[in-house]
């Protein structure tokens, strides 16, 4: 891998290493050849992030039954599967939202603990909800820093450094925004999407969770995540993407994985894989030759 | 980025009338202006009907209700409901309710002056200072402990505050009433006395008063020339300037407008002329006037006259508290994390929790905070009755809740502000005054109440849909 991107985020200012990230994309061609290598995932080492034998039970009901996947850098791996067949949670279980109730999870090969949201934040873990999870009654600067705002030498809040950085974020990501001094419930469903964005990637995220992250947005906007997700690839981050959309998948996906019933029915290259293939997972459980099945896959015998 | 992006570029340009112009530039909360609108338009009513009812007293519009003795009188009863509404925003803004604080005041106060009269001026004596510290401390730690119990059975054994601050109207007043064995527990430490505003030297006199508004004009200038400079620094738009001077004028004149009446209320006579043998000032000679204000010497008799020896009164200290801790909490609420968070909790809480706000900690803290204030107005009741009693806050949760809505904040959370409930607060005690003062029977105040809480909040929804 060309870089680590982790171990010297902190000393950098955001700003900074979301303008070195846009010029890696276009300028290095090294960086770029660096993103291609990794979209084969053959042997590659240690992944990115493991999560082993993940279990979960709501009740009476498993909603994830010793489900395992991995991520490597640079990587984008789709998790995909019906409603309720255990993506969400599962991902909210990496994310801090839910306490898992077995399984390990490893980063770079360490056990880590993640109990909450601040855990999985400290991991340099960020996570785009469906829902945008943005606190409506605040301005863009202040979700964009909450928490984890900047003060003054007084320990009061620096409203207006905040305000600064987040104009030079938003503009980078969405140059016609203008309304800083709004809450964000005025915004519109693109603007929203953006300052959720601007959140997860602001602060040097390693491992980023986006869930359905094109599902309120225009054919534009899609686009347009499209290619953040790319320059996100391209320097070293690892991307788990939750989505419906099968287009989607193929598009920006590496690898994919496909749940049901809460247990993995099979793990698969994209290249590997047809479009058929993956209906196929997610509809009946079958588990295609180019795959790598799971337990949830439907036995061939049965 | 999209077409929807680019219609809503900030506040539209066209179309926009100068009163639309006025507010944007100006930066003031349009509510807040409806708010000051209404609270000047009751006191005129109430002063023209007290006028027509019950005569001339020298108020502005020939009646008793705009006079410096009725609007003195006003704030300093509206102090403890002002201090407490103050928490009760934030309590509100972060989908939160505190039902008990009335049961809680008693209850804070009665132990408070039990404390006071039975425990320690046995053994220190009367009068001893320590007396007065260690009943102020008791009541604010004991108020802080009760809200964060509140707070935390709310927060982590996952009972809906209105459930569990019900059952603490219910226990505490039960409480107050069981220390307090159903009696009045009197008298208060002299000292402790001050912070009721009842006595003289709880009153700061012109001197103070005006040196006070000298430095909260000057504070005000200053945040305006300092803000302006920050927004230069990072290169945001500007207000335009007449808009900052008009703030900076208009924030000054309400100070300085405010002392004024302060400052032009006299002692009653009988305090100046106590006061005056107690300091051996010299009392001049004078024609007697049964109306006037100050005292003079006719024929070797003190009498009342138009010119002589005056005092005048100026800022009591229950208004200097409220007005102290509407500014901290103010400050809390926008400028610092604690303040952030509770507004995000209350926008929406599980995006607060997802971006690692620890929830349920920060509800133990604005109940506890809620307490702190409830104590200090505990202090301050007990301190003006100078005695307690297990119905000293009875409805006060309910007139605290009130001025809190009146004010603006919103029910379903995330909206508020501190001056508004405190606005909201004077208000409300405006309509009670207003009313004892036509003499209207006590039945009619709270029907009053009543009705206007329920009419501010339909007008404030009227706005915020026109808003929309």
């Amino acid at each position: 891998m060309a870089k680590k991107p982790v171990p010297k985020a902190n000393s950098r200012t955001p700003r900074r290493a979301t303008e070195k990230l846009v010029m890696e994309v276009h300028d290095t061609p090294a960086a770029v050849q660096g993103a291609e290598k990794f979209s084969a995932p053959t042997d590659r080492g240690t992944a990115l992030i493991e999560m082993r034998d993940i279990s979960i039970a709501f009740g009476g009901i498993k909603a994830v039954d010793h489900a395992s996947v991995n991520l490597y850098p640079g990587e984008v791996m789709a998790v995909l599967g019906h409603n309720g067949a255990g993506k969400s949670t599962l991902i909210k279980i990496l994310s801090g939202a839910y306490k898992r109730d077995g399984g390990q999870i490893l980063i770079e090969g360490k056990e880590v603990k993640i109990d909450n949201p601040r855990d999985a934040k400290a991991l340099g873990i960020e996570t785009i909800y469906q829902t945008l999870a943005l606190a409506d009654n605040v301005d863009a600067a202040a979700n964009l820093y909450l928490g984890r705002e900047l003060k003054t030498a007084f320990g009061t809040l620096d409203d207006v450094a905040m305000e600064a950085e987040c104009r030079k974020v938003m503009h980078r990501l969405n140059p016609n925004f203008r309304r800083f001094k709004e809450p964000v419930s005025k915004l519109s469903g693109g603007q929203r999407q953006s300052v959720a964005i601007a959140r997860a990637i602001h602060f040097n995220a390693r491992i980023l969770i986006m869930d359905e992250p094109t599902a309120a947005l225009g054919p534009q906007e899609t686009a347009q995540v499209g290619e953040l997700i790319k320059q996100l690839k391209a320097e070293g981050i690892g991307i788990f993407l939750i989505s419906h959309d099968l287009h989607d998948v193929f598009d920006l996906a590496d690898r994919l994985c496909v749940m049901k019933n809460g247990k993995v029915v099979g793990t698969a290259n994209k290249s590997d894989v047809d479009h058929d293939e993956v209906l196929g997972m997610i509809i009946a459980g079958k588990c295609p030759k180019g795959a790598v099945p799971g337990p949830g896959a439907m036995r061939e015998a049965a | 980025m999209s077409d929807a992006t680019n219609t809503s570029q900030g506040p539209a340009l066209q179309s926009e009338g100068p009163i639309q112009r006025f507010f944007r530039a100006t930066e003031i909360d349009a509510r807040m202006i409806g708010m000051l609108v209404a609270l000047v338009l009751i006191w005129c009513i109430f002063d023209i009907a007290s006028g027509i009812l019950r005569g001339n007293f020298g108020g502005l519009l020939g009646g008793s209700f705009l006079t410096p003795r009725n609007l003195w009188t006003l704030l300093v009863q509206t102090s403890s409901i002002a201090v407490m509404s103050t928490g009760m925003v934030l309590l509100i803004v972060m989908r939160q309710l505190d039902l008990s604080v009335g049961s809680m005041l008693s209850l804070v106060a009665v132990s408070g002056a039990v404390l006071q009269v039975f425990k320690l001026v046995p053994v220190l004596g009367v009068g001893h200072p320590a007396i007065w510290i260690i009943g102020v401390l008791a009541c604010i730690v004991l108020g802080t402990l009760v809200g964060a119990f509140n707070g935390y059975i709310t927060a982590y054994a996952k009972i809906p505050a209105f459930i569990v601050t019900l059952g603490g109207l219910l226990a505490y007043s039960g409480l107050a009433f069981y220390l307090a064995k159903g009696e009045t527990v009197a008298p208060m430490d002299k000292t402790f006395e001050i912070f009721g505003g009842g006595i003289p030297i709880s009153w700061l006199g012109p001197f103070w008063s005006w040196l006070i508004a000298a430095v909260v004009c000057a504070a005000i200038v200053y945040g305006i020339v300092n803000g302006r400079r920050q927004r230069l620094r990072f290169k945001f738009p500007l207000r335009p300037m007449w808009a900052e001077v008009f703030l900076a004028a208009i924030g000054s004149a309400a100070v300085l407008g405010t002392t004024r009446v302060m400052n032009s209320y006299p002692w009653p006579f009988k305090l100046i002329e106590n006061y005056a043998k107690a300091n051996n000032a010299v009392i001049p000679p004078g024609v007697e006037d049964k109306d006037g204000a100050a005292i003079c010497m006719a024929a070797d008799k003190v009498v009342r006259c138009t010119e002589g020896l005056i005092y005048y009164t100026g800022y009591s200290v229950p208004v200097l508290i409220a007005l102290v801790v509407g500014l901290l909490m103010t400050f809390l609420a926008t400028r610092t994390m604690f303040g952030r968070y509770v507004y995000a909790i209350g926008g929406n809480p599980e995006a607060a929790e997802l971006a690692g706000i620890n929830t349920k900690w920060m509800t133990v803290k604005v109940f506890a905070l809620m307490g702190t204030l409830v104590g200090i107005s505990s202090v301050i009741s007990s301190a003006r009755l100078n005695a307690a009693t297990n119905a000293l806050g009875g409805l006060n949760e309910l007139y605290v809740i009130a001025a809190t809505v009146i004010g603006g904040t919103s029910l379903a959370g995330g909206v508020g502000t501190i001056y508004g409930a405190m606005i909201g607060a004077l208000m409300m005690q405006s309509i009670i005054s207003g009313m004892s003062l036509l003499n209207l029977p006590a039945a009619f105040q709270n029907i009053v109440v009543g009705i206007v809480l329920v009419l501010a909040v339909w007008l404030d929804q009227l706005y915020s849909r026109r808003v929309k």
